[in-house]
């Protein structure tokens, strides 16, 4: 009996149900099972993650480092910021959400390399372990930027392994991009044309974009420093002739870069929740979609500005500066057209949406402070401050994990078939956004008063402002175990849901939930504009009408 | 969508040939200049004219070994924008080290 | 209405057409090479800043190459490039003979370069000049007479020299992996006029290769061959 579009019944085969021997998933290579299996993956590695960073509140609410040695309180915040990075943010929304949905969006039944997109996952998994070792025995001191010569020659710590395991772990973003950028320009379905793709899609291309030109340079990297570090070839250290700014060029040559592979994605979520949920075609679609590609290129022409209190050239530092005001442009266009969106729009407040406007402030103050640190005289007071450490606090969990949290709970009954219980997902939405603020607002005002970053004791002045961090860390904390809960949950006990239970538009939305394996059992043929309303009543009609002929 | 804006020629052989001899021709002419201390008259001469010729080389087993000539706009967007972000990592990288004042003499110094 | 052709020979499931799928394949790896590019512009980056901040050091390090065995590699590669291309061009009409013998001579030379290379490293080796093993050794200072304050600098030039040519032997390696491969494949019958794109996408892999060697050749062996230590240029 043929499945109804509105209501899957328990019995129909999906993806998750197709087989479900445990070899079948490890050797899937559906990209709906990847995606899932790149959730589980980052879920533990954000719990992690967290632990470091409850560690490091922890001892910060004293202003003297009572809780743990120096030497343990470094290798806190750089395995807190080694995870984070590189094991969370950079593969989240890219990994889950897009390895989920963008074949879905094109109308295509999987990415163009299915095999690289399982093995990238492996690559992950194997990078994973290896900074799991690396943690074990003992972790690493170096902050997560490894600056040599501290890394290279006097640190301790398990920093050759370190960086073979961010080699081996930029593969799968690698391979991650190569599939997108391919999929985008060769699988899209008959009649959609690039101005007629969500702005997930061009966010994930931009995304790609970086991900691919970007990451080989961290690659090469890291490999010297394990050189020099194992062998003294000498390229990073100063007594045998080299230039340890070199490395730092060559290091935020990618890491710049790399926060906009953390952003772009967010921002692609942001547009569907923001034109779903207030059922209006994004305001200026034409200048979201080049802003995105706009921030990726931009963004390779500004590394420089991390670099502002070293022997850089003033000259240089100079240009880097004016590219960075340049740079927050289109990320601005991107904020106005979706302000502009949500004007008159018929906005629904569920979770997504409170998600989507939560981001819209919370990345507004990121990114300003952003351009505060742009400045080069500012910066000289500013760096490595908490000031720093706000910004890009503000912009990567209020930006980037907003996003990714908004991002999962819209698409959740897409994925699962279920939908998560909306009161718990309003509360801890509300949670998050509190506590958040609550953590990282004080750190811009004892930045700006002089607390430095990465140290674990401080001046007696500063513990009021800590404890309100420690207390926000805790609240968040909160926020952030609760969809956990509550998501897990709903797998055995929400509310099925439908092929649509947002109304959305979108072809992701076109086929059951969850989808079958080969997402449409149809070629869709797109013969209309992105985020026209209208039609889904219209869509909705024909599929049932095609449904009841084909049964 | 697939857009081979020129066809492949019916006879690539000569073509391919052609830029065999080609490199073969130019590999003994950078060998050649080698031997030479331009960088008596002009400094960076040694290294422009090798850069060259590598470049020649490069561009003809580009178009013609990889088919670039015959391929479609995106190959070839592909292509210019991967010298072209090879070009910025070396650009602005000197830039710092040129503006520094005092470069080329010993760093630090 | 599940769209099920009659089944293709070698067309994956995903893709609509042959031709989506060799699109697909090409710009794949046209894009694994934009990577490649990043990867050895990193390495080339190095060589720059360092080239010119120590110009004597560079010059004098390169002499110590080997032009002969450098430039016969060169040849060797050119010449396999040129045997790529064949290969690709009689994949594309489907003539399996001579499909199979020009992968098999481009195999060979890929072979007799990594052989040459082989020899090349062992003569470093032999000469004391593979820097993790000597010359900050004070016993190795007389060996090749490297003058004491260049020493830092050609330690430098001979450890970018082994780091790229040892990179780009892996990825010759890794070349002739994939040259194997496609011979035994081809050797089966695999390739036909309709598909072929597996040997065109490995021959854009091996032209690259040789592009790299194209730039490492001139700017590691040739860089000092014009220079005589200690007596002026």
């Amino acid at each position: 009996m043929a499945s109804e579009v509105m209501g899957k019944t328990e019995s129909s085969v999906n993806y998750l149900n197709v087989t479900t021997t445990v070899k079948s998933w490890l050797l899937t290579l559906d990209h709906k099972r990847i995606g899932l299996l790149y959730l589980f993956a980052i879920s533990f590695f954000f719990a992690l993650g967290g632990i470091f960073a409850t560690l490091i509140r922890l001892e910060l609410v004293t202003p003297q480092g009572d809780l743990m040695s120096a030497e343990m309180y470094n290798r806190a915040f750089t395995m807190h910021g080694v995870i984070m990075i590189f094991f969370f943010l950079i593969p989240s929304i890219p990994a889950v959400l897009g390895n989920f949905l963008l074949p879905m969006m094109l109308g295509a039944k999987d990415v163009a390399f299915p095999r690289l997109n399982l093995m990238s996952w492996y690559v992950f998994m194997i990078g994973g372990s290896l900074m799991m070792y690396t943690l074990i025995s003992g972790g690493i001191d170096t902050g997560w930027t490894f600056y040599p010569p501290y890394s290279s020659i006097y640190s301790n710590s398990q920093v050759t392994i370190a960086g073979v395991s961010i080699f081996i772990t930029g593969f799968s973003s690698i391979l991650t991009g190569l599939n997108f950028m391919v999929t985008i320009h060769t699988m899209r379905a008959p009649g959609l044309t690039w101005f007629r793709l969500p702005l997930f899609v061009w966010a994930h291309y931009a995304t790609a974009l970086i991900m691919v030109l970007g990451t080989p340079v961290i690659a090469i990297t890291v490999l010297a420093l394990a050189f020099e570090r194992t062998l003294q070839i000498g390229i990073f250290d100063p007594k045998l002739g080299g230039d340890p700014v070199l490395f730092q060029h060559m290091f935020w040559f990618y890491s710049h870069p790399a926060v906009y592979i953390m952003i772009l994605p967010s921002m692609g979520v942001v547009s569907e929740l923001i034109a779903n949920m207030t059922r209006k075609r994004v305001f200026g679609y034409t200048f979201v979609a080049f802003s995105s590609l706009a921030i990726a290129v931009f963004g390779f022409l500004v590394w420089g500005h991390h670099m502002f209190t070293t022997s850089q050239s003033m000259y240089t530092g100079m240009v880097f500066s004016l590219i960075s005001y340049a740079v927050a442009i289109p990320s601005a266009i991107k904020i106005f057209n979706w302000t502009a969106t949500i004007y008159k729009g018929s906005v629904s407040f569920d979770t997504p949406m409170i998600y989507a406007i939560a981001f819209l402030g919370l990345f507004t103050i990121g990114g300003m402070t952003g351009l505060f640190l742009a400045a080069l005289g500012l910066d000289i007071h500013l760096h490595d401050t908490y000031f720093v450490v706000a910004h890009f606090h503000y912009v990567m969990v209020g930006g980037a994990i907003i996003g990714y949290l908004g991002g999962l709970h819209y698409w959740w009954p897409k994925m699962t078939g279920r939908m998560y219980p909306e009161i718990w997902g309003r509360v801890s939405a509300a949670i998050v956004f509190i506590g958040f603020n609550l953590t990282f607002f004080p750190q811009f005002v004892m930045g700006y008063l002089g607390m430095p970053r990465r140290y674990y004791a401080y001046v007696p002045e500063f513990q009021v402002y800590h404890i309100l961090s420690s207390a926000g860390a805790s609240i968040l904390a909160i926020g952030f175990v609760m969809p956990a809960v509550y998501l897990a949950y709903s797998l055995k006990y929400g509310q099925p849901a439908g092929a649509n239970p947002w109304m959305a538009s979108g072809l992701e939305w076109q086929t059951p939930s969850p989808p079958p394996t080969e997402n449409f059992t149809y070629q869709p043929v797109i013969t209309h504009e992105p985020y026209e309303f209208e039609h889904v009543e219209e869509i909705k009609a024909a599929r049932k009408a095609e449904e009841i002929q084909m049964a | 969508m697939a857009d081979h804006s020129h066809e492949h020629p019916a006879n690539p052989i000569k073509y391919y040939v052609g830029v065999f001899l080609l490199l073969m021709v130019f590999t003994a002419l950078t060998v050649y200049i080698a031997k030479f201390d331009l960088e008596h008259y002009w400094g960076p001469l040694n290294v422009i004219v090798a850069l060259t010729i590598a470049v020649i080389k490069a561009t003809a087993v580009v178009l013609i070994f990889m088919h670039v000539r015959w391929s479609s706009r995106l190959t070839q967007v592909i292509v210019v924008s991967g010298v072209f972000w090879l070009f910025i990592l070396l650009a602005f990288t000197m830039s710092d080290y040129w503006s520094r004042g005092g470069w080329p003499t010993r760093l630090g110094q | 209405m599940a769209d099920h052709a009659t089944h293709v020979e070698g067309l994956a499931h995903h893709f609509v057409s042959m031709e989506q799928q060799k699109e697909a394949g090409m710009i794949g790896m046209w894009i694994f090479l934009l990577t490649e590019i990043m990867f050895f512009g990193g390495l080339f980056l190095a060589y720059t800043i360092y080239r010119t901040t120590y110009p004597q050091g560079f010059l004098y390090g390169s002499h110590l190459l080997n032009v002969p065995l450098g430039g016969t590699n060169t040849v060797v590669l050119i010449v396999s490039s040129l045997t790529m291309a064949m290969a690709v061009y009689y994949s594309q009409l489907g003539e399996r003979k001579k499909l199979v013998f020009f992968l098999f001579v481009t195999l060979v030379l890929g072979l007799v370069f990594l052989v040459i290379k082989y020899f090349e490293y062992k003569s470093k080796i032999d000469d004391h000049l593979f820097p993790a093993l000597s010359l900050y050794n004070p016993a190795s200072t007389g060996a090749h007479g490297v003058p004491l304050d260049l020493q830092q600098p050609v330690r430098v030039f001979l450890w970018i020299y082994f780091i790229m040519t040892g990179l780009h032997a892996l990825h010759m390696i890794v070349g002739a992996g994939i040259l194997i491969t496609l011979i035994v494949l081809a050797q089966r019958g695999k390739f036909t006029k309709d598909y072929n794109s597996p040997v065109e996408i490995s021959g854009l892999y091996w032209h690259f290769v040789d592009i790299v060697w194209i730039f490492l050749f001139p700017l590691l062996y040739l860089t000092g061959f014009h220079y005589t230590p200690g007596g002026g240029h």
